[in-house]
């Protein structure tokens, strides 16, 4: 029976089904256990996997991230929890240099296989401390990777696969998704019995013959509806590509998308400055400049710090109605 | 109950059980270890000055004592990670002078492939996880290489070295509470040699009156200070700190006082502005733990002179050696560039294969 879950429950389900398949998981971070979770992912947890398997830590991310790393080393897999993927940034030293880069400088002789996860996401109305979003600084680091599911089908099966994966994955998630419901299937109705997506490779949400929306996480549901005002009010037919992960990245899937439709925007709720449209608006123009029937256009947060009030916030984020203006600018 | 222990010993170092068990080949071991590692870092200093070696070169002369004496105690399960001075101890866990030389170099010989540099070394088959350049950092992964080792019940501890510089480093204070806090089998030994690059101690760090490794009591956790001059002082009381580890799970911050001969890195063209020649000299004469240690052992019989001799054009010719293995060797090749970033691309995994990971060009 296809089942209607939240992205929520579908990333605890994930992290549950980790904890049973290799011991060596264990997840730390802020209010994990007892507290089950600031925002409820890991609710239950800590009552069925125990102290050992659930951490709670002090709030000290340099500290606990850098000893998950040191951890991580001695083949542990952690899964660090962020609280909000802001504080990544108390902890940059050790996500950036140590976690990075260790495999490097030794040569090979080392692997980091942790996962740091949490939501990195404007929009809450928590001022601009709260609000980073990180995946163009973090994905522009050699040995990091940077997922950014949208739905709940692809949390469960990308937090699988990062947990998984022997290099450092950093799994940004959205505290405005994490109550949206989706199809995520049960284990008895796969093939292989677990729902894995790979890092690396995007989905189209939407098949459309106009032009190519490439997005990631919450933008991928702005353009979602921007596509069905496009569809339903303009007679236009948007597709709608979902990167769901930033490092790797999935060109193939970018530049097939481009060639179909000859017309493509880049939306995101990062700021505009080296964010991650500007690195596939760069490729695009490289790989794919006779096939585009127009510029390649960039829709990003706008370029300042979140602002509090919240019907002012709200403006600075990407919304239908500034993508479907963007797109008739070139359609 | 947080304390300090050792210093208030009265039984002398030489006595302690773990010293009373070292033999005399034991003894002269140590010392061998302890020339091995002044002569490469000599070595290295000639080469650095004929500019076949790169970046910094933070030379441990002075300090081995430390390094040797501390690893000297360690078993299978125990492990050591370190700061950018790292060759004493590198060299100390058992690797071998030709890749570290090499290393140095910048050789596709090297310990890191070329990689890392003199900050760098690594060598986690012999339990030894860098070698790391920002000053603290390593602290947190001290901490997690004995949470990983108390994760699979295994009876072990981690040694994690840092300098008297790297004490006011933020994430060396978030160490040592989990460290603490969820009783890791983890040993913090400061090396105390007096500064932290060209700013003392006394202008660098508020402390305690008894010293830098009392901080630990605001932790809840065992502390010592130790003469690093003395190799059976080193002993006796780093291994306390490793049976409080292995019997009950607890951390340590051990100070051990010593002194660098040379400047912070080479490159420091101050080392004897922010120290006074006297004062350099003093350490030289008085305090020198190969000196210390060779005169202990001919004190008991253990060695004549000559032996000493013996031992050091022994590990000079060494170090000779490793040099002529690395001048040798070639450089690695530019394709090694995109290897040892992601481990799913280096082994070719279906991960591996999925996206494109790089995007230069």
């Amino acid at each position: 029976m296809p089942r209607e879950i939240t992205y929520r429950e579908a990333l605890r389900e994930g992290l549950d089904e980790e904890l049973a398949h290799d011991d060596n998981v264990i997840i730390i971070g802020e209010e994990v256990a007892e507290y089950n979770g600031a925002y409820k992912v890991t609710e239950g947890l800590w009552k069925k996997w125990g102290d050992k398997r659930i951490i709670d830590a002090p709030i000290s991310e340099a500290g606990f991230i850098g000893m998950g790393i040191g951890a991580s080393m001695l083949g542990i897999r952690p899964v660090m929890e962020l609280m909000f993927f802001s504080f990544a940034y108390v902890a940059f030293d050790q996500m950036m240099n140590n976690a990075a880069t260790c495999r490097y400088m030794s040569g090979g002789l080392i692997n980091v296989p942790i996962v740091v996860r949490g939501p990195a996401n404007g929009g809450t109305n928590v001022g601009a401390t709260h609000s980073h979003t990180p995946e163009n600084i973090f994905a522009n680091m050699p040995g990091l990777k940077v997922v950014t599911p949208s739905n709940p089908y692809d949390a469960k099966g990308l937090i699988k696969s990062a947990i998984r994966d022997n290099d450092p994955v950093y799994f940004m998630e959205s505290t405005v998704l994490y109550g949206m419901t989706g199809t995520v299937p049960s284990n008895d109705e796969i093939e292989g019995g677990e729902l894995l997506v790979p890092i690396g490779k995007a989905s189209v949400k939407r098949e459309g013959t106009d032009l190519t929306f490439i997005a990631h996480g919450r933008a991928v549901v702005t353009c979602l509806a921007a596509a069905e005002i496009l569809a339903e009010k303009h007679n236009i037919n948007a597709e709608v590509l979902d990167l769901r992960s930033i490092r790797p990245l999935d060109e193939e899937a970018i530049m097939a998308s481009v060639r179909k439709t000859h017309r493509a925007i880049c939306v995101e709720e990062n700021k505009p400055f080296c964010g991650v449209g500007a690195q596939i608006s760069s490729m695009i123009m490289e790989q794919a400049f006779d096939d585009l029937d127009a510029p390649v256009l960039r829709i990003t947060s706008a370029d300042a710090p979140a602002f509090y009030s919240p019907p002012i916030e709200k403006l600075q984020l990407p919304s239908p109605d500034e993508i479907v203006e963007r797109a008739l600018s070139i359609c | 109950m947080a304390s300090k222990t050792a210093n208030q010993s009265t039984v002398p170092f030489a006595d302690a059980p773990i010293n009373q068990s070292l033999t005399a080949g034991d003894k002269i071991e140590l010392l061998r270890q302890m020339v091995r590692i002044r002569r490469f870092e000599q070595t290295s200093l000639k080469h650095y000055h004929n500019d076949s070696i790169g970046g910094f070169l933070h030379l441990y002369i002075g300090q081995e004592s430390v390094a040797v004496g501390s690893i000297s105690l360690l078993g299978e399960n125990d492990h050591v990670i370190t700061a950018y001075r790292d060759h004493g101890h590198a060299l100390a866990v058992g690797m071998g002078m030709n890749e570290c030389m090499a290393e140095l170099f910048g050789k596709a010989t090297g310990c890191s492939k070329g990689k890392g540099g003199s900050m760098h070394y690594f060598a986690p088959d012999k339990n030894y996880w860098g070698g790391h350049g920002i000053v603290g950092g390593q602290t947190p992964l001290g901490a997690g290489l004995a949470f990983g080792v108390k994760y699979k019940g295994l009876k072990g501890c981690c040694l994690c070295y840092l300098g008297d510089g790297a004490i006011n480093q933020g994430a060396f204070h978030e160490a040592l509470n989990l460290a603490s806090l969820w009783s890791l089998p983890v040993i913090y030994i400061i090396e105390n040699n007096g500064y932290s690059m060209g700013t003392s101690q006394a202008r660098s760090s508020a402390f305690p009156k008894e010293g830098l490794a009392a901080r630990a009591e605001g932790y809840n956790m065992d502390w010592d200070k130790i003469d690093g001059v003395s190799l059976y002082e080193i002993r006796a009381g780093v291994q306390k700190a490793v049976e409080r580890a292995h019997e009950h799970c607890r951390p340590t911050i051990i100070e051990i006082l010593t002194y660098r001969h040379k400047g912070h890195s080479v490159a420091d063209a101050n080392a004897e502005k922010y120290r006074t020649k006297e004062e350099i000299q003093e350490y030289m004469n008085k305090h020198d733990p190969i000196e210390f240690w060779k005169n202990t052992l001919i004190g008991e019989g253990v060695i004549s002179e000559d032996d000493y001799k013996a031992i050091n054009k022994e590990a000079g010719a060494e170090a000779d050696a490793a040099a002529e293995f690395a001048i040798k060797s070639p450089y690695p090749d530019e394709s090694a560039i995109f290897d040892d970033i992601y481990w799913e691309v280096d082994n070719n995994t279906e991960a591996g294969r999925t996206g494109r990971h790089f995007f230069h060009g």
